[in-house]
């Protein structure tokens, strides 16, 4: 496994770090190429959306618009993924959990947000809760009718998850398909937990019928723009900080645990440390890509814990390539667009679709689609910044 | 006597109330010790009542048939292996038993794996970086930047390694000997004051089989900012032994069988009767 992630990363990409960790990513050939066009296609569609009438050819409509700031939130997830299975080697089959508990941060809050607008006309309570004939909030809704707690949570809830179930598995040395199992064990307990009445998360139904964001009305076209731009900015400052994180010392240690994970302990490092601080990174940027997914399709449920989203999420990696991040995004974006199409024309060969295509994959191009672009555009390798010095 | 004097010196704290990361004690002689280790898996006594004291600055070599218990004896030294009792100290202060992987080797034991294991998919120059001496707890590690002193650091061990060329190669593609070269290299970087080097020459050409014995016995003794260092080497090339040891030590069955001189060993009629009786 490690000698097919290995040929991913040119020795160039490697540049020892001279800089701040954090001015490591906008020095990267590959990095600014990458922002230059999520950050060009995020400001066409905005223009070709603003500057055209409806109707007009190059008009982008709202519809196209959310669509694509949804493949924006699942990409950002990708990413998020792709940080701890490419570069630290743990195949997380339950980031869906992480996404998930970031959605229903955000709808909870928008929830609050609803006030006396809803069905019962409950000031305090949503619907859900008057339907259940519940008098008061449960003690874990307080605070989310305030903007920065909810948003504060969108981050905090699932990284402390991450934290908790993290600590107890990397401290036990739980690694490989067993940390997979487990992890897909945990999104589809969630998922069970999440399902109960009881939990007061508006079990099947989940989270729905939001008014607005921040005072903006959620319906407007503007603020779906403003939804589609803001997944865009999420997606970049993800990325950068994933791409500053597998560029410093730490991300070369990362790739060392993944690879001789007994070699790097006797260097001194520790090992689970390493897994757990890049695990919650990863875990809180899966919230916060939740987060933005939710006020764009307008519904949180259960469903998103379902132990099959989180191994779709692995397999739009892996089809883009591990261990490149941008990989991650090409196939987040490429196999949510093809699943669009296809489930438009034939809604039930979809998953045959996506298991054959998994399949071609892996045996024609385990590099994924990454992997593939680097051999057709091999160049030069880029002189490193050690070459430049010397 | 140093103990009392110690004791009068009201402003300072006791040494044997510093916390247990401060500096090996070697005032005693010994850097390693270790006493009636024994360790069994599944019934099968791998470690049987050993004893084993190294001295500080000395080059040891460790013989033994295959199944003595030499690799079983490393890790139990590094924390990857506990023992069912014994005592291992390193110095008169350290117990090593107390402590795990990365805290031994922050305390400064370093090992090289018989199977030479890099960091293959990291180049010559990142793997020298990741081994060398430095914090390394998470958010250190995360914000460490480069800098000319690091680097020329790395830069001499390359140059005493022979790979400066190949710096920036990875290392999956260096030939067999060179990546034991490598991993030497990274216990180099980690600056130990012991360093336990598992079967050194495996797959090595005689010129490089040389210039191994020449740098291990310049290395042993070798004073460095912290001390100086000691070094055992496991092995089973008897001529590779020969060139270098001062002190052998023959295992077998786990526990020690013989120890001396070369010459006084390999003329102890134990120590032939189980090499011969392996077919020696």
């Amino acid at each position: 496994m490690s000698d097919l992630i290995s040929s991913h990363q040119a020795p160039s990409a490697n540049a020892v770090n001279s800089r701040h960790w954090l001015a490591q990513p906008f020095t990267e050939k590959a990095t600014q190429r990458f922002l230059l066009v999520l950050l060009g296609a995020v400001a066409l569609v905005s223009v070709l959306h603003l500057a055209f009438p409806e109707g007009h050819p190059l008009h982008v409509s709202t519809y196209t618009v959310t669509l694509l700031g949804k493949y924006l939130c699942y990409a950002l997830l990708a990413v998020a993924v792709d940080l701890i299975w490419g570069y630290l080697g743990i195949l997380s089959l339950g980031h869906g959990a992480f996404f998930a508990l970031g959605g229903y941060a955000m709808g909870m809050y928008l929830m609050r947000q609803i006030g006396d607008r809803g069905v019962y006309g409950n000031p305090d309570l949503p619907d859900f809760m008057v339907f259940l004939n519940w008098d008061s909030l449960p003690w874990y809704w307080h605070g989310f009718d305030m903007a920065w707690f909810a948003f504060a949570m969108v981050v905090l809830a699932p990284g402390i998850l991450a934290l908790v179930f993290g600590f107890l598995a990397f401290r036990s040395r739980v690694t490989g398909v067993y940390l997979s199992i487990i992890t897909q064990a945990l999104t589809f307990a969630l998922m069970l937990a999440f399902f109960r009445n009881e939990m007061g998360f508006g079990g099947n139904n989940g989270l729905t019928d939001f008014k607005d964001l921040l005072g903006f009305d959620l319906r407007s076209d503007a603020t779906r723009l403003g939804l589609f731009i803001g997944s865009g900015l999420a997606l970049a400052v993800g990325y950068i900080l994933c791409r500053a994180i597998v560029s410093s010392k730490l991300g070369r240690v990362s790739v060392a645990c993944r690879d001789a994970e007994a070699r790097t302990r006797f260097l001194g490092y520790r090992v689970e440390r390493v897994q757990l601080f890049v695990f919650v990174i990863s875990a809180m940027l899966a919230g916060v890509a939740g987060a933005f997914y939710v006020p764009q399709v307008g519904i949180i449920n259960p469903g998103e814990f379902s132990p099959l989203f989180s191994i779709e999420v692995v397999v739009w990696v892996a089809l883009g390539g591990r261990a490149t991040l941008y990989g991650a995004v090409i196939g987040a974006l490429l196999v949510n667009y093809a699943k669009t199409v296809f489930t438009g024309i034939m809604p039930d060969a979809w998953l045959f679709a996506l298991g054959a295509l998994f399949v071609l994959v892996t045996v024609f191009l385990p590099q994924g689609i990454a992997g593939l672009m680097q051999q057709r555009f091999r160049r030069r390798p880029e002189p490193t910044a050690e070459e430049n010095a010397a | 006597m140093n103990l009392i004097k110690e004791l009068a010196q009201r402003d300072q704290v006791f040494s044997f109330m510093m916390p247990s990361v401060s500096p090996v004690d070697v005032r005693h002689g010994p850097i390693l010790y270790l006493e009636d280790v024994s360790v069994s898996f599944d019934g099968f006594k791998a470690i049987n009542n050993l004893n084993l004291t190294i001295d500080d600055g000395e080059l040891r070599c460790i013989i033994g048939p295959n199944g003595a218990g030499k690799t079983t004896m490393m890790d139990i030294i590094t924390g990857k292996t506990r023992p069912d009792e014994g005592s291992v100290w390193f110095g008169s202060r350290h117990n090593l038993l107390q402590m795990n992987e990365p805290e031994i080797a922050s305390l400064g034991i370093g090992r090289k794996f018989q199977k030479p294991t890099v960091f293959e998919a990291l180049t010559i120059f990142e793997n020298l970086e990741l081994a060398m001496a430095s914090d390394k707890r998470v958010l250190p590690t995360l914000t460490a930047r480069m800098n000319g002193e690091k680097r020329d650091r790395i830069e001499e061990v390359l140059t005493i390694i022979g790979l400066e060329t190949q710096r920036y190669q990875r290392a999956g593609v260096l030939s067999h000997g060179q990546k034991q070269w490598l991993e030497i290299g990274m216990l180099l970087m980690q600056q130990p004051r012991l360093l336990l080097v598992d079967e050194p020459v495996a797959g090595m050409t005689e010129q490089e089989m040389e210039r191994t014995a020449e740098l291990l016995t310049r290395l042993a003794g070798h004073k460095s900012s912290h001390g100086r260092q000691s070094v055992v080497v496991v092995e089973h090339d008897m001529g590779f032994v020969r060139s270098i040891a001062r002190t052998v030590t023959v295992l077998h069955q786990g526990s020690v069988l013989a120890e001396g001189s070369m010459d006084k060993v390999s003329s102890d009629p134990k120590v032939v009767e189980v090499y011969l009786g392996e077919g020696h």
